[in-house]
């Protein structure tokens, strides 16, 4: 009846007709090629890994026995312990470490503020596993720290013994996630709200209790919860330290030991991505509708106060004692990469270049591979971040914001995880010259390009963001054609944001090792991340592998300044 | 400019997802040649409607004719419609000769032949001299030009103007708008114009689209708007009006006596039936005299008063409520508290048909 009377009139008036924003070809094939790009080397994988863990294997039918088989067994109960323990740990370490930079550096008239801010990246840039041995040399059972103490005052403090070794080496490691966070919501509160609360009547214990806590709570909690979830998820740290009873070791020793068809390690899995979900969780409420960017245009941070000479002192000890203990994952890692012996004894014997020379003769793949992997990585990163924020941001695509959270759920995959899904996924199909399709070198780069996308996206999305959206109006107003507006006014103007998520996706493709781990399948293909795993593993390569942790820190090193000076003078050009 | 081209609006709709309508059943013309206003609050679908003529927005329902040919589907690219955008949108990586050959380049012209007509337009608003200058090192009066002279070049049959003068300090808005009608009236282009500003449209406008809430509220010219408001809304958006409630008595098919309190007027009844109505009021129009005056329509005391230099606005409490009453500070002046008169002819009065609806 209804669609009788609205043929009729359309008859009657045949003036007027729905019409929709004209979907371009261009465009919906871009969504159709990014979609499954992510379909493939995404959810496939992680879905297999899930499958597998709740699969019967002989009936093929769903079944909680394999997890009934991994809470029976005490060696899996221990490491999820251990795992949690560690995580745990690692946050309060790492608190430890931050609260007082953070505080420091935003209370008081400190001049050591870039001194800190310098303390909050350098440890980023070098893997935590290539700094680990190092550890243990210094501050191992008869490394240099407890051989000193022990000639000065017979102790012997247990930093590195099993699990305190992981979250050591942990905490020294990855605690700038909490200081930046931590430092960015502290300098976000206006000074104008502490002033009102003591305006009216707050101050002290009280002042910081009400106002200055909750306002920084999101911070912490955001940057807390990464801490958790990276420790949690991380497997070359305690693999070197040789710290097997945890849950990331036992996946990867159960699947390279036993076989694929094991189906403990895709349980296990199973556990490290509900972590990473829950986590993520935690830190998306944390942050959700608390947004307390309070800052109205210029003045920004509490009001800083002027330390006593006694404070000033305390401050200063502290954070030297602080940046000895970030600084020596590097200084330990240097000296071992010239040192010719290096044991029982609190610095080497001797030094030599000589591990230089091994590395670059006989090992330069390593290096070769690195940057050919991590800038194919890189570079898919940029295509797909810029593809995605174009079809979501711009064509305004129904669906569009789906391939965003889509590869923005890479967050919450553990590379392991993402390693074993390949493994599983792509293990039974056979490339022409009859190898596997795991077993061929671009599956790795694929693999790193999938970690990386969300950190590219973001960069590219935001740089869309800065483009105004009327200067391609005004191009396609004067006659210019779609694709020569994207070509010639949007990703000229995106240049910067684009590079910068080139460089920040490549600089942390280029030490990521637990996917690469699992997908390496000989070292002529393995990148440098693997090489220095491998070295490590043996007293002889030690020296070796050290020389290839500084080769590593280098480029990372490099990359993060090269960003860094790309947002400087991208900075420079918007406000000019 | 002989291509001057008709821009015409049937029945045109424009939702942005469910329930939420931007433009609602708009039809309109646009005479070849003239410059149009269309006005009204931020939110009111002026500048959506703009956009769709231009091709950046595209109607749910309903046809755009550019020249009696329907462009409802068509791209920007393909529309002979140029745009000044609100933000200029000069591109920021180009010289201001590139931006303003931009068009030209484009559509392929010879690059010889480009550049001579990017410079002659760079010259036709006075910027000779600038092209290789970075927009970022112009003043947001240059900008303005360079963006100007990047859609004339192209000659097109449309020019559309995005509250182009918004972004402007007030001394400099009154020149660039008084260059504006200018050059549409030397090129006899015809040029379809966003403004919020009441006085920018009274000032530059053949025809002016007043727009509220996704609809025409009224169009007519500027001494249409301003004599006859439609409604109080229009009353109240196109300069500013005392709302006074009054009895209308029709005379004949054009004129009624209104009765405000005790006094009587003759005034065109645009349709309104017998009995209350209301009526707007000019400030301008009003007259201020003695408290005891024998020509007093109304009795009233100053209870504000403001000396604004040339003019004094004073708020007069009267029966009838709050007048504002705007006057000449020639001469004496009344203080706050004083007693005063108030008397009002044809000139500056007019019923609201409209007066019913919501405001």
């Amino acid at each position: 009846m209804s669609l009788a009377t609205t043929q009729a009139t359309a008859a009657i008036q045949p003036a007027p007709r729905a019409r929709r924003w004209p979907a371009r070809p261009g465009e919906v094939v871009a969504f159709a090629l990014v979609a499954l790009f992510l379909l493939v080397f995404l959810v496939v994988p992680v879905v297999t890994v899930v499958t597998v863990a709740f699969q019967d294997r002989a009936t093929g039918g769903f079944t909680l026995a394999h997890v009934g088989d991994f809470l029976a067994n005490d060696l899996f109960r221990t490491s999820f312990l251990n795992s949690l323990y560690v995580s745990l740990m690692s946050v309060v370490v790492a608190s430890l470490i931050a609260l007082p930079l953070a505080y420091f550096t935003t209370r008081f008239e400190f001049r050591g503020a870039l001194l800190v801010q310098t303390l909050g990246v350098l440890p980023l840039i070098m893997p935590p596993f290539a700094g680990a041995v190092a550890m243990t040399l210094l501050f191992g059972r008869t490394g240099s720290v407890n051989l000193l103490l022990g000639d000065a005052f017979d102790i012997n403090i247990p930093f590195m013994e099993g699990l305190n070794g992981v979250i050591f080496v942990q905490s020294v490691h990855y605690f700038p996630f909490i200081l930046l966070n931590l430092t960015a919501s502290l300098k976000n509160i206006d000074r104008a709200m502490e002033e009102s609360a003591q305006n009216l009547g707050a101050h002290g214990f009280r002042l910081f209790r009400r106002i200055v806590l909750p306002l920084a709570m999101p911070g912490y909690v955001a940057g807390a919860s990464l801490v958790f979830i990276k420790v949690f998820d991380d497997l070359a740290t305690p693999l070197l330290l040789n710290v097997r009873e945890m849950l990331a070791p036992q996946a990867y020793l159960r699947i390279t030991s036993v076989g694929l068809e094991d189906p403990i390690g895709y349980v296990i899995s199973v556990v490290l991505i509900l972590f990473s979900v829950l986590s993520l969780w935690v830190s998306s409420l944390a942050l959700r509708g608390k947004d307390y960017a309070t800052v109205q245009r210029g003045g920004g941070g509490l009001a800083r106060r002027r330390m006593s000479r006694g404070q000033a002192v305390a401050a200063y000890a502290l954070i030297l004692l602080i940046l000895a203990l970030v600084l020596a994952p590097h200084v330990g890692l240097f000296l071992l990469s010239i040192a010719t012996i290096w044991s029982f004894a609190p610095l080497p014997d001797g030094y030599t270049m000589a591990h230089y020379g091994r590395v670059f003769a006989e090992s330069s793949q390593f290096i070769t591979n690195t940057l050919l992997y991590a800038g194919l990585a890189g570079l898919i990163d940029v295509i797909l971040g810029t593809t995605i924020a174009y079809l979501v941001l711009r064509a305004r695509m129904a669906g569009a914001r789906w391939l965003d959270y889509a590869a923005m759920s890479a967050l919450a995959v553990p590379g392991l995880v993402l390693g074993i899904g390949y493994l599983r996924t792509f293990f039974g199909i056979t490339l022409p010259d009859g190898t596997s399709l795991a077993a061929f070198w671009g599956v790795i780069v694929l693999a790193l390009a999938v970690r990386r996308l969300p950190y590219a996206l973001r960069a590219c999305t935001a740089a869309l963001q800065q483009v105004s959206a009327s200067l391609e109006e005004a191009a396609e107003n004067l006659g210019a054609r779609r694709l020569r507006v994207v070509r010639r006014i949007m990703l000229p103007l995106m240049a910067g944001g684009i590079a910068a998520g080139f460089v920040t996706s490549f600089a942390t493709a280029a030490v990521e090792l637990s996917a690469t781990l699992m997908l390496v399948q000989s070292s002529n293909d393995a990148p440098l991340a693997y090489g220095l795993y491998v070295f490590m593993q043996s007293p002889a390569g030690r020296g070796a592998g050290a020389a290839l942790g500084i080769v590593a820190v280098v480029i990372v090193g490099l990359s993060t300044f090269l960003s860094h000076l790309i947002a400087e003078r991208g900075g420079g050009r918007r406000s000019a | 400019m002989s291509r001057a081209a008709e821009v015409r609006f049937e029945r045109v709709w424009k939702r942005f997802g469910a329930g939420n309508v931007a433009v609602r059943d708009v039809s309109f013309t646009v005479p070849a040649g003239t410059l149009c206003t269309l006005l009204g609050p931020s939110g009111c679908g002026k500048t959506t409607t703009l956009r769709m003529i231009a091709g950046l927005e595209y109607p749910s329902e309903g046809r755009v004719l550019i020249g009696g040919r329907d462009v409802s589907a068509l791209p920007p690219a393909e529309r002979d419609v140029s745009m000044v955008f609100q933000s200029y949108a000069l591109f920021p990586h180009m010289t201001v000769l590139e931006n303003v050959c931009y068009g030209l380049t484009v559509s392929r012209r010879p690059k010889r032949e480009a550049m001579g007509a990017g410079r002659a337009a760079l010259e036709s608003v006075g910027l000779a001299g600038f092209e290789a200058r970075l927009p970022s090192e112009l003043s947001g009066g240059q900008q303005q030009r360079v963006a100007v002279a990047r859609a004339l070049v192209l000659e097109p049959s449309v020019l559309l103007f995005d509250e182009p003068l918004s972004n402007l300090d007030a001394r400099l808005r009154r020149k660039m708008r008084e260059e504006i009608r200018d050059l549409q009236q030397r090129l006899g282009v015809t040029v379809v114009y966003v403004t919020h500003d009441q006085a920018e449209a009274l000032a530059i406008s053949d025809k002016i689209i007043v727009m509220n809430q996704a609809v025409i509220a009224q169009e007519g010219t500027p001494r249409e708007l301003y004599a006859s408001p439609a409604s109080a809304f229009v009353a109240g958006f196109v300069g500013e009006a005392n709302r006074i409630p009054a009895r209308l008595r029709r005379l004949d098919d054009v004129d009624a006596e209104v009765s405000i309190g005790e006094a009587r007027l003759v005034l065109p009844h645009r349709g309104l039936p017998d009995g209350p109505a209301e009526l707007a009021l000019r400030p301008e129009a009003i007259a201020l005299l003695g408290p005891a005056d024998p020509a007093a329509m109304l009795e009233g005391a100053v209870s504000k008063a403001a000396y604004l230099g040339g003019v004094i606005e004073y708020t007069v409490a009267t029966p009838l409520g709050e007048i504002f009453v705007v006057s000449s500070s020639a001469g004496s002046a009344p203080g706050a508290g004083d007693a005063v008169g108030l008397s009002f002819g044809r000139h500056g009065a007019a019923l609201l048909p409209g007066s019913r609806e919501a405001p």
